[in-house]
């Protein structure tokens, strides 16, 4: 437990501004909403007319009449970028920054074996995702209710619960990265969830794209076909989660072993 | 019980050998030097046994357990200084001291304080914003403090200044007569002379000699000092010649009287045979 309490202690400042961050983004958003909704049965015409443009992000399927239709779009893209790339950096870092901030010859030479270091270090990336899309939804849902809105908790919920997958998938698969890596790990877990986030954009487009979705974790998030169906595709679930445990798997398998650079 | 031996070690990283067939031996309790120039493998040998690397072939045991197979029990007696030490920033010193100990799940604070305040430390400063001298410091308290059986200390005083040396070398003392082997690299000789018990030189990666200080200083070897005109060229046993400001001086280990026949026949001004330093006969190792 010591390793996981000092992980979270040092993770603590970007814990607080990426939070903060997706959190202020979110409640503007909503806030924004009463505003906006007016205008908003245009817009959704506007939308339904722009072709593959709206359909990339989804915006041809959803309803920007309604709150839900709007959080789904708006917010989507914040938590769904925002969250990603918190979870990217917190997992590509998790390992990596021993060595390359040095400190690995003071952890590894304490008796805490390797195995250890590995699985507290995991929990805390773990816990710090959960937390942080614990906070944002009762954010998210407060600030419905500050508006005066109804909330429809079913799709409200599922929702979270996909993005928080996603979340844990992009980290366990960072998390892998992490024990390959010595240095420069940000830039590979940013470029890797941004690669996802187009891979999506693209099976959006185009239907012969459409097995695309079985790769990129945002295929399972799409807040339209969430909203729609009232379910989460089981099936691009399913995959994302076996892409998270074979990320976990390669950083014990590599880390176990791996020669430390002093 | 030995504290650390090697058996036919090596290390390569890709096709750079670290170190090669490398065999060890110190006995428990010893105060022992392990003495090379930079690159010779020190580093590697010492990270290797600490399972930082893992050993291409061959096999280490510290008191009997193997470096491998026993990894995290080793490191349960073991105390260890890196030659460049590093902790997490945003942390205080005693922040550091304290995960350590942690870690190790002992409470040593009354010890740790003792050593903080020989070393002259503030402990409520921050480990980012000290200098190399004073990081030093913080390491040689995480490796002293829970008094581990064995120390192993990678050129632990670069960095400090004369007096800590000196006081960081009375604490080693200390811990050396309660019990503890000492393990400490080095390319200074001096500190290894006085300080240590038994000495190893390593050089491109092997061991060249590993013996008791006192018998690596008698080596046989005279250090000839003169000031004059003599021909060394037809000596035999002649080594590490220099010539300085008029005097000449070599290292011999042949026959001292042949050497005194040749020298009152030649224009000899002034003459001392001394015993070498370690250093010398360091330089006359490496040289060969």
């Amino acid at each position: 437990m010591i390793i996981l309490k000092h992980e979270l202690k040092q993770n603590k400042g970007a814990f607080i501004i990426w939070t903060a961050a997706i959190g202020f983004f979110i409640l503007a958003c909503i806030f924004l909403y009463p505003e906006m909704k007016n205008e908003m049965d245009e817009a959704t015409k506007v939308f339904a007319s722009m072709g593959t443009f709206s359909s990339a992000f989804g915006m041809d399927k959803l309803n920007f009449g309604t709150l839900i239709g709007f959080y789904a779009v708006e917010c989507g893209n914040i938590l769904g970028i925002g969250g990603a790339f918190f979870a990217a950096i917190s997992g590509v870092t998790a390992l990596m920054k021993e060595e390359k901030e040095r400190t690995a010859e003071f952890l590894f030479t304490h008796p805490v074996s390797r195995k250890k270091v590995i699985t507290e270090k995991l929990i805390s990336v773990f816990i710090m995702i959960v937390l942080m899309n614990i906070i944002i939804l009762c954010l998210a849902v407060l600030s419905m209710a500050a508006i005066g809105e109804k909330i429809i908790w079913t799709e409200i919920l599922l929702y979270h619960f996909a993005q928080l997958m996603m979340q844990l998938e992009i980290g366990g698969i960072c998390f892998g990265i992490s024990a390959y890596i010595s240095s420069s790990g940000i830039g590979i877990g940013i470029g890797i969830t941004a690669a996802f986030y187009f891979l999506n954009l693209i099976a959006n487009i185009s239907d012969k794209a459409d097995f695309l979705k079985y790769i990129t974790p945002y295929g399972y998030t799409d807040g339209s076909d969430i909203i729609n169906d009232k379910s989460i595709n089981v099936m691009y679930l399913l995959i994302g989660m076996v892409f998270m445990v074979v990320g976990i798997v390669i950083a014990y398998v590599k880390y176990t072993k791996k020669d430390l650079k002093a | 019980m030995k504290a650390i031996t090697t058996n036919n070690l090596k290390k390569k990283y890709g096709d750079i050998i670290g170190i090669e067939n490398l065999n060890l031996s110190v006995d428990e309790g010893d105060f022992f030097g392990f003495i090379g120039p930079n690159g010779a493998g020190k580093s590697t040998t010492i990270r290797t046994l600490l399972g930082l690397i893992a050993p291409t072939s061959g096999e280490a045991s510290i008191f009997d357990m193997d470096i491998v197979g026993d990894h995290d029990k080793i490191l349960d007696s073991i105390g260890y200084l890196p030659s460049e030490i590093n902790f997490y920033n945003k942390m205080t010193v005693k922040e550091v001291i304290k995960l350590s100990v942690d870690m190790r799940k002992k409470d040593c604070s009354k010890k740790a304080e003792e050593l903080c305040e020989r070393l002259n430390l503030d402990t409520s400063k921050k480990v980012d914003a000290l200098s190399l001298g004073n990081r030093k410091k913080v390491g040689i308290i995480c490796a002293i403090q829970h008094q581990p059986k064995l120390l192993i200390l990678d050129e632990p005083t670069s960095g400090l200044d004369p007096l800590m040396q000196k006081e960081f070398f009375k604490i080693l003392s200390e811990e050396n007569s309660n019990g503890s082997t000492v393990f400490l690299s080095s390319h200074i000789l001096s500190e290894v002379q006085s300080y240590c018990h038994t000495a190893a030189f390593i050089k491109d990666g092997r061991i060249i000699v590993s013996d008791k200080v006192e018998k690596l200083e008698e080596t046989g070897a005279k250090k000839i000092t003169f000031s004059g005109t003599f021909d060394t060229t037809t000596l035999k046993g002649v080594s590490d010649l220099q010539q300085n400001e008029g005097t000449t001086s070599f290292l011999y280990t042949g026959d001292i009287k042949k050497l005194l026949r040749l020298m009152s026949e030649s224009e000899i001004k002034d003459l001392t045979i001394t015993e070498p330093t370690l250093e010398e006969i360091f330089m006359n190792y490496y040289e060969a």
